[in-house]
This record gives structure tokens, sequence and C-alpha cells, in this order.
């Protein structure tokens, strides 16, 4: 949207500014909590462990962090034995298979226990709250109000089926709730559970390179969460962000460029010719002097770049962002570590959980400046001025830069007669897990994960931790099964989530 | 009844093309909903919450000949969807151990699968795969009958 938009100079109006902050201000408090609980915390939570907790010791610590009300021994003592018939019953599902009873777990049962009740909290928590992208996007996941030139809802205040003052008292609601349990368990549960974890802030640190587009614009284009680059894990620094500067290498992937596979081309220009040349299954190993993925290498100014969470905290602390370097400061403090303990597997987990409450003390205010705009009249959501292509330049180009939660998202179109010529997508885990390039640099995933130890090469629970961390976009759309429970396809850190 | 899959993938998306069948050719009583899951995991969870019984149709592989047909029921059917392929994956077996946990799992679950023939980059369905679709959705519509539901054929003019 955002890069048709940019190709053919069409202005939003207000009105969808603030609904696609909403959608995309709920999608991230939502998905971070997802990712802490159902896809990271097993990293650092023993589910086994917590069968061992005290449930009056677990209410004891739970009420000394936070001041959220299921925090009674009965509260504890029901989800322990619901945990003991789930694992007694021997289908784990979400549980199998993990490293349970690994040197690697620090946390006492009580923590453990505490985590637990918090994961099916939030799995009740966050089908809730999602609700508003039924509201302002017609389904989740995949909204589907989004138009070229704004939204494609309606704000009629005597409409049923618009935007109205019943819509507007419910999406309150829901971001209340949203905000509510980032701020009591949330962000609690990280503190406490970081803790116990503090040497992980000395690894993980990886690149050092941040790249963050921004995202969160407010009435005047400024940015909530502002637009940069950090180099070499110097804050002292914020360069600026020059889209021409974004080229991707296929050197070690699976496509070929006409110009050859040593260039790098910028999305404008950029080729997407398929040229596998890997191993016939049964894949035992992969040629990595070669080709060895489907992942382009994008870099910027040729530099291989972290993005995602981290990258915005990081850049928005170095800009001096007020809010921001606030809960960074806070959270520096609470654990005793300094801004230097940011470059880490920790400090990515945390960034994530910083930037949630940032996020989520927004969704209010965003829904009043909504209400607002209604209570003066102003209805419109789409600009259509430049929806008659007769209109349209002979050749147009654009750029549409986003953050999605996991990181800078980049769209690049080209418009020729009418017509997409040319169309390319970079996006936040094709940075994070990036290949090598032409000149042997790895990407963030790999210089990530250096020095990692690891206790027992059979159970790589350190390198899940990291890659984790990142909150990587997989193949999560291939699940057919094999009747006799054998495994279909083995990937080395599977069956974690 | 949910119809599961990957519809990108070949014979992956066959639950989600029974689905669609289903709904093609019948009504469905108030208390019936027939829905393509896609392959939303957790996002599907809500509606498996609120189901006293769950139909599942999807892609199974059994170890047989491509199009073989296959059923399960209770407790076979998260045995059977425990073994992960995908490092990032909310599968079936999550989104029903998940239920459990909550204390909302349906009073019955059946799957009727099929095996499939290709998953690979397409939107087709394989001609053998494709084949079996009739025959799912007249498994999926004699099971809701086991359960005293009766799904109404729609007219066949216009078709």
């Amino acid at each position: 949207m955002r890069a048709v938009e940019d190709a053919l100079g069409i202005q939003i109006p207000n009105n969808a500014r603030i609904i696609r902050n909403l959608i995309e201000g709920i999608q991230y408090v939502q998905d971070h909590v997802i990712h802490f609980y159902h896809l990271h915390a097993l990293d650092w939570v023993d589910v086994t462990s917590a069968l061992d907790a005290d449930a009056a010791a677990t209410a004891q610590l739970a009420q000394s962090i936070s001041d959220w009300p299921n925090s009674s021994p009965a509260h504890f003592q029901t989800v322990k034995d619901k945990l003991a018939t789930f694992v007694n019953s021997g289908q784990l599902g979400p549980f199998a298979n993990g490293y349970w009873g690994h040197p690697a777990y620090k946390l006492p049962p009580e923590a453990n226990l505490m985590a637990v009740a918090h994961y099916l909290e939030a799995l009740d928590w966050q089908k809730d709250v999602i609700r508003v992208h039924a509201i302002l996007g017609s389904k989740n996941p995949h909204p589907q109000t989004y138009l070229v030139g704004g939204m494609a809802i309606t704000i009629d205040p005597d409409s049923e089926s618009a935007i109205n003052a019943d819509k507007i008292a419910l999406m309150r609601k829901l971001f209340v709730k949203a905000k509510q349990f980032v701020d009591q368990v949330y962000v609690p549960d990280l503190l406490a559970v970081a803790s116990f974890y503090k040497d992980w802030a000395g690894y993980g640190g990886g690149l050092g390179n941040f790249l963050a587009y921004g995202e969160f614009p407010g009435a005047t284009g400024d940015l909530l969460l502002p637009r940069g680059i950090i180099l070499d894990q110097d804050l002292s620094t914020v360069h600026p962000v020059d889209q021409e500067q974004i080229t991707e290498y296929v050197t070690h992937s699976w496509y070929q460029y006409e110009g050859g596979d040593q260039a790098s081309l910028h999305p404008w220009q950029g080729e997407t010719q398929p040229n596998y040349t890997g191993p016939q299954p049964p894949y035992e190993f992969l040629e990595t002097d070669g080709k060895y993925t489907w992942l382009k290498a994008p870099r910027y100014e040729g530099r291989p770049m972290e993005v995602g969470p981290l990258a915005r905290m990081l850049v928005a602390y170095a800009s001096g962002q007020p809010r921001v370097k606030q809960v960074v400061d806070s959270v520096l403090q609470q654990l005793g570590v300094g801004p230097e303990a940011l470059f880490s597997t920790l400090g990515r987990t945390a960034a994530r959980g910083i930037e949630t409450a940032v996020v989520a003390e927004q969704l209010v205010p965003w829904l009043d400046e909504l209400v607002a705009q209604m209570a003066d009249g102003n209805f419109t959501v789409v600009n259509t001025d430049h929806w008659d292509p007769a209109g349209w330049p002979a050749e147009a180009k654009g750029w549409g830069p986003m953050e999605a939660p996991r990181g800078a998202l980049g769209h690049w179109v080209q418009i020729k007669d009418e017509k997409v010529a040319n169309y390319q997508c970079v996006v936040p885990s094709t940075w994070n897990a990036s290949p090598r390039d032409a000149s042997g640099q790895p990407g963030a995933y790999e210089a990530s994960l250096v020095g990692t130890p690891i206790a027992d090469p059979e159970q790589p629970l350190e390198i899940l931790r990291t890659i984790h961390s990142f909150d990587p976009c997989m193949a999560c759309a291939v699940h057919v099964v094999d009747g006799q429970g054998r495994e279909l396809t083995r990937v080395e850190w599977e069956g974690r989530m | 009844m949910l119809g599961l899959g990957n519809i990108l993938l070949c014979d992956e998306g066959v639950g989600v093309r029974v689905a669609e069948r289903l709904l093609e050719r019948y009504d469905f009583p108030e208390e019936v909903r027939v829905l393509d899951g896609g392959t939303l995991g957790l996002d599907l969870m809500p509606y498996v919450e609120a189901a006293d019984r769950l139909l599942v149709i999807d892609a199974l592989d059994v170890g047989a000949e491509p199009g073989t047909i296959a059923r399960l029921e209770g407790d076979e059917v998260p045995a059977f969807f425990s073994v992960k392929i995908s490092p990032h994956q909310m599968g079936l077996a999550d989104l029903l151990a998940a239920t459990r946990l909550q204390g909302a799992y349906p009073e019955e679950v059946v799957l009727w699968g099929v095996q499939p023939a290709v998953i690979d980059v397409a939107l087709e369905l394989s001609p053998v795969v494709a084949a079996q679709v009739d025959v799912l959705v007249e498994k999926a519509v004699a099971e809701l009958c086991q359960w005293g539901i009766e799904p109404i054929g729609k007219q066949q003019e216009g078709r």
C-alpha cells in the first residue's frame, strides 16, 4: 500500500493513518506477547520443574512482582493440578520434545509455575484482544480493509456496520485489557525471568549493526518509533536511512542475476530468477561454499544489518525518544546492567517487552484521536484522487517502508504503462536470517551464534534461545502428518514450539 | 467442521477444498459451522473451544498409496499430529493440546484424511487426491449424520 501510495504521490487521510496505527499497534502487542509466552518462554522456563513448585510460595513470588489479581495460592494450585493431569496424559502438545531438565534451565520451580500459569492466561488474552482486527480489518490474521489511498472501512456513528460508538467502546475495553496484561504480567515476568539469566546479556549480540525504518506516524508525519541506523554498537550516533543504499546479493542464494551473481541489486532493479543448485532429497547437507538458501542477502551500504524490536529500541534510545529512553533505563536499572547489555540475546528479548509497553500505552490515545475526528464530523477514510490510471505518469516507482512486529519490512514497486512492472519485498527475516554475501559476510542469525556455549550438543537449547530471540518467521504452513508418528522432515531444532 | 491445509502446496490444501465443496453443496443447520481453517493454528482456538464435536479434514500421511482415505478418532488425532516438521509450527496438535489445557476440549474429535500424492508449490490438487474430494465430502456428511445432523443438499440448478 505504502509503496504504491509513494509511487503515485497519494496522501492518506488522517483517519486512515489512525486506523492503520491501531491495527498495527494491537498486532505488535498481541504478537510480542505470543512470541514471549508461546514461542520463546519455554527456552527459559522448564515446564516439568513447575510440577515441583509450592503453590503458596508461587503466589508470594507473583504478588511480590505485580498486582495482577490472578495470584492466589489456590489459583496456582489449580494450574499445577491441571498441568500434572496434562503431563500425565502423555500428550504434551506444545510442551512435547522440550529439553526438560537441561542444565541451562535456571529458574526455581515457583518461577516456572508462575510462567506456565501466565502462558495459559496469555492464550485466552490474545484471542480476545485481537478482536480489534475483526472490527477494523474484518478478519484476523490478514486484515482485508487496507486500500491504496486509505482504508476500506467506513466511519459512521449512525450505521451498525461502520465504526460507531459501540465499536469504539468495545475497542477501548480491549485496549485497556491489552495494556493491563502487558504492564502487570508480561513485563514483570520478563524482568523476573531475565534476572535469572543475566549471563545471556553476554551472548548472542551478533552484528552490532541495526536498521529501523520507523513506525506509527503521527498527524504531522513524525514517527513514534524513529527511523535510523546504528553501526558497530555505537549508540552515540544515529545515521539516517537512505533506501537507495539497500541492495541484495544472490551469491549464496538459489537465484541468478542477469549481470552475474557477484553483483548486488537495488530492489527497484531487483530480479527473482530461481536457480536451484542444491541437493535432491533425501537432504543430507548443504554446500555452504556455493548456493545454499532461498533467502537473498540484503545489505545496507554493503553491510549486513539486524532488524526487529531491538533495532527499533536502540534507534529510539539513541535518538533520545523520551518514553523509550525512560522504559529502557528503568529496565536496565532493575536488572542492574548497563546499555551494553542490550547487544545480546537477553537484550533482544527485553527490547521486545519494552517496545510492547511503549506501544500498548498508545492504543487508547490513538483511539481518542479517532473519536475526536468523529466528533468533528470528519469521516473520510480514503483518498481516491489518483485512482484513475489516466492521470498516472508513464513510469513511476515507489518505496513502502514499514515496521512489522518482526522488523523492518520494505516493498518496492515499479509501475510502467499503468501496470506493475516490478515488485520486490525485503522482509525482516530475510535481513536477520540472511546468508553470506559476495564478500562472505554473515547475516544476523549466523553472527549472533558465534561464541555461544553449548552444554550438550545433542540438546542445543542455547542455540534455540538466540535464534528464537529474533522471532524467526519460518515455514509455519506445512503440516502434513505421518500416521505412524515418524518424522517427515528433520529440522535441527524442531519441535520446540 | 474444520478443513485444514495450505492451498499453495497442492495436496496439502485438500482439507480446505473439502470444506469449500461442502459449503457449495449443502446448507447446514445453525449449530454446525464449516470453516476453512487454512494454516491458522492457534487462531482457531475460539472455534474449537466453542465446539461440542470437532470434525477435521486434512492431508494425512499414513504411509499408504496416494489417495488412501483414513479416519482417526478421539486421542488418535492429537497423537498422530504430535510430530512437528517445522520449528515455528503451531499446528493441530498444539491447538488441541491448548484447548485441552484450558479445559475446553470437544467431547468428540474425528479426523478424515487422505494420503497426499504431491506436496509442492501448486494451486491445484493432484488428480488422485482431487478424485477423493467428493469421497471425503460424503464421509464428512455421513459423520455429521452419525452425530444426528442432516445437511440439506442445495438446489443444483445454475451450477
